[in-house]
Parts: structure tokens; C-alpha cells; sequence
């Protein structure tokens, strides 16, 4: 918007004394009184660099130095002492860690897979633009924007055995007693039930990414399909599906590396139970860390699973550079 | 300067960001199938060692020239 000043009024605000200042011999004063671009911009810069040391790049120095230590919080009297690779050679062959990470593995492979199918199958369905579509994008979109400590909490409600719906529901449907399983406290259910969660949760991300992906196939193709008599299974197969591979590999790996360090809506649901069912190795890490305060031992966890968390984002990142290039 | 630039171009050609990319991602892939896969401890073992390998080189060959 511009302020349009009445000549008189720009004299009585002193608004044309800094201009002639500025115009005439103080084009060099400003800018030695004031700041350079390049101070300014470091000035706005300066904040988030300055937090982002203090919260983030410190700790994980700090972190690093203690991964090398035998530090135990629970026995902070004792000194410090550099134990080398000790912490990661104990990991590395510790079969409790290693089980763990193949729990964490199926809990990945599995929620990703249905999270894929299902989100895969809402995409076409919201694609379709049938009436009212955007209201059910909007209510399908909905568990995506709860917090996972909400959605943990919530779900552990409905599947209470006594009072939660989701056990009449079903009862209702092959007619077991509701309080005769309990979803989060059998050994046979609980690991399905964290995946039935996360997929409830996370499938509107991946039905979001497989339509940018559907909406980004020219018509054009279809109409050559329709022209050349191609089955809409065919053209499915052979148009929708290859076009949007680039798409749904980048949820696959975004959802991957979030599955991969998912700890609080599992430790809300189960804790890891029962027994360690369905421990993942963000739990063990926290337990290591928390609750037996070996924490020489959980640093060391921590940068192995940093490690992974970053080696597959490097990946993430270049499948991203491959869909952006399309 | 003739010998020089052939050199330049050989080293430019081995050095090449593509392949070594490759070769990266495949490092830090096989190092995270390492350390989930349920059958060998040894290999569980190795995996760290093979991802943060993966992931340094990744780190620079993604400065080589494309």
C-alpha cells in the first residue's frame, strides 16, 4: 500500500530532512552509520543459528563425547572414564538390541505396507472427484493432524477390554465376549495393534503424496489409452501405477525413517508390552537411558540409530531430487 | 598443460557423482539390512560400521562433479 504525504505534513514529520540527508553527501554516512546487508542479514539469521547450537548441535557433540565414556547416572560420584568403542562393541553384540531392531524392522515393514495399500486406495477413491470429495479429503485427512500422544491416549480408551468400543465392535461381528481379549495386553495382538494404529493415523499422509502423484499424470496419456481401447485395468497397470512409483517410494522411505524412531504413541498404547513384544529400539533406548541411567551405553545407542535415521535420509533426500526433476 | 588437462578430464571421469552415488546408497541400504535382518549376528555385527561408511561417502561424493 502506498502512503501518499502532503508536502506541508512531510516538513512538520521531518520526513523530507532524512531523504535529502540520505539522497545528498549521506549516501556514504547511512551506510557507514548503518547496517550492511550482509550484517543484517546475519542479524535475522543469528537467533535460529544460536538455537539451533544451544538445542540441537551441542547436545549431539556432547552426546557423542559421552558415547565414549562408561558414565552412569545412577553412579554419578564415580568419575568419568574413556572406555573407547566399548559402548558399541557392547551394543553390536548384544542379541536383547538386536531383537529389538528386528521388531522395530516388522513394525516398519508392516504399518508401511498397509499404510501404502490403504492410502494407495484412498488417493484413487478422492481422485475419482465424485460429489462432496473435498469434505471426506477433510475428514480422512483428520488422524494426520492429531498429535500421536493424543492418538495414543485415545486409542488406549477404545480398546479398554471392559468399557472401549472397539471390543463390542468386535463382538458385534464374530461374537466373542468384548472382555474375553484384550488388544494391548495379548502377546498375539498388541504388535497389530500398534500397526493398526499407526496405519489409521499415517494412511491420509500417503493417500496426500499418491494424489500429487495421480493429479500429475497429463490426461492426455488416458485419452490415448482410450483411444488405443485399453482396459481400465491395463491403463491402471500400465499408466497410473509406473507414473506414480516415483511418489509412492517417497512415502514409503519418509514413512520408513519415522517408523524407524517411533516411540511415543507405542509407549502410550503398550510401553513395549507385553513383555517386550513390542519393544522398539526407541523404547529400549529411553529404558537404557531412564530407567537403568547407563548413559555412556544409550549415547552409543543413540548415534547408532542417528547414524541409520541419516544414512536412509540421504537416500530419502535423493528420491525427493528424482520426483522434483519429473 | 595439454598432459594436465588429460589428467583433469581422466579424473573427472572416474570422479563422476552419479556411480559413486550409487555405490553410497547401496553401502548405507545393505548396512540398515544389516542390522534388522534375523539371521546372523556377525552380520548384525558389521552393520553399524557399513552404514556410517555408507553415509560419510555419501556425504562426499555428493561434492564430485556430476
Amino acid at each position: 500500500m502506498t502512503t501518499i504525504i502532503h508536502p506541508e505534513n512531510a516538513a512538520i514529520e521531518g520526513i523530507g530532512e532524512p531523504c535529502k540527508r540520505r539522497a545528498g553527501v549521506a549516501g556514504k554516512t547511512w551506510r557507514a552509520r548503518g547496517l550492511s546487508d550482509r550484517a543484517i542479514a546475519w542479524l535475522f539469521v543469528a537467533p535460529t543459528i544460536a538455537l539451533l547450537l544451544a538445542i540441537n548441535i551441542f547436545p549431539l557433540i556432547w552426546m557423542i563425547r559421552l558415547s565414549f565414556t562408561s558414565l552412569n547416572l545412577s553412579m554419578s560420584y564415580l568419575p568419568l572414564r574413556f572406555v573407547g568403542l566399548d559402548n558399541f562393541q557392547d551394543i553390536l553384540t548384544d542379541e536383547d538390541v538386536w531383537a529389538r531392531l528386528q521388531t522395530t524392522a516388522q513394525f516398519v515393514i508392516c504399518s508401511v505396507a498397509l499404510q501404502v495399500v490403504v492410502g494407495f486406495g484412498l488417493a484413487l477413491l478422492i481422485n475419482r472427484q465424485f460429489r462432496s470429495h473435498s469434505f471426506w479429503t477433510t475428514i480422512i485427512l483428520l488422524p494426520m493432524m492429531l498429535s500421536p500422544a493424543v492418538v495414543g491416549n485415545f486409542w488406549t480408551l477404545l480398546f479398554q477390554p471392559q468399557i472401549g468400543p472397539f471390543n463390542y465392535l468386535v463382538s458385534l461381528f464374530t461374537g466373542l465376549p468384548p472382555s474375553s481379549f484384550s488388544m494391548t495386553g495379548e502377546v498375539a495382538l498388541a504388535p497389530w495393534t500398534i500397526v493398526l494404529v499407526d496405519t489409521w493415523m499415517w494412511a491420509p499422509y500417503v493417500m496426500l503424496i499418491c494424489l500429487a502423484g495421480l493429479r500429475s499424470i497429463p490426461d492426455y496419456i488416458y485419452e490415448a489409452a482410450e483411444v488405443d481401447r485399453a482396459s481400465s485395468w491395463r491403463q491402471f497397470w500400465s499408466i497410473t501405477l509406473p507414473m506414480t512409483v516415483p511418489f509412492l517410494m517417497l512415502a514409503v522411505l519418509f514413512r520408513a525413517i519415522e517408523n524407524f524412531k517411533m516411540f511415543d504413541m507405542v509407549n502410550l498404547l503398550t510401553s513395549g508390552g507385553p513383555g517386550s513384544t513390542t519393544e522398539l529400539v526407541s523404547i529400549t533406548l529411553k529404558r537404557a537411558a531412564f530407567e537403568k541411567w547407563r548413559t555412556g551405553y544409550s549415547s552409543a545407542l543413540a548415534i547408532i540409530l542417528f547414524v541409520t535415521v541419516f544414512g536412509a535420509a540421504n537416500i530419502y533426500v535423493k528420491a525427493l531430487k528424482r520426483v522434483k526433476q519429473r | 598443460m595439454r598432459a594436465l588437462n588429460v589428467n583433469k578430464s581422466r579424473l573427472s571421469r572416474v570422479f563422476r557423482r552419479g556411480p559413486w552415488e550409487a555405490l553410497a546408497m547401496t553401502l548405507i541400504a545393505g548396512g540398515i539390512i544389516m542390522l534388522v535382518q534375523p539371521f546372523s549376528i556377525d552380520l548384525y555385527s558389521y552393520s553399524f560400521v557399513t552404514i556410517l561408511a555408507g553415509t560419510l561417502s555419501f556425504v562426499a561424493v555428493s561434492h564430485f562433479p556430476e
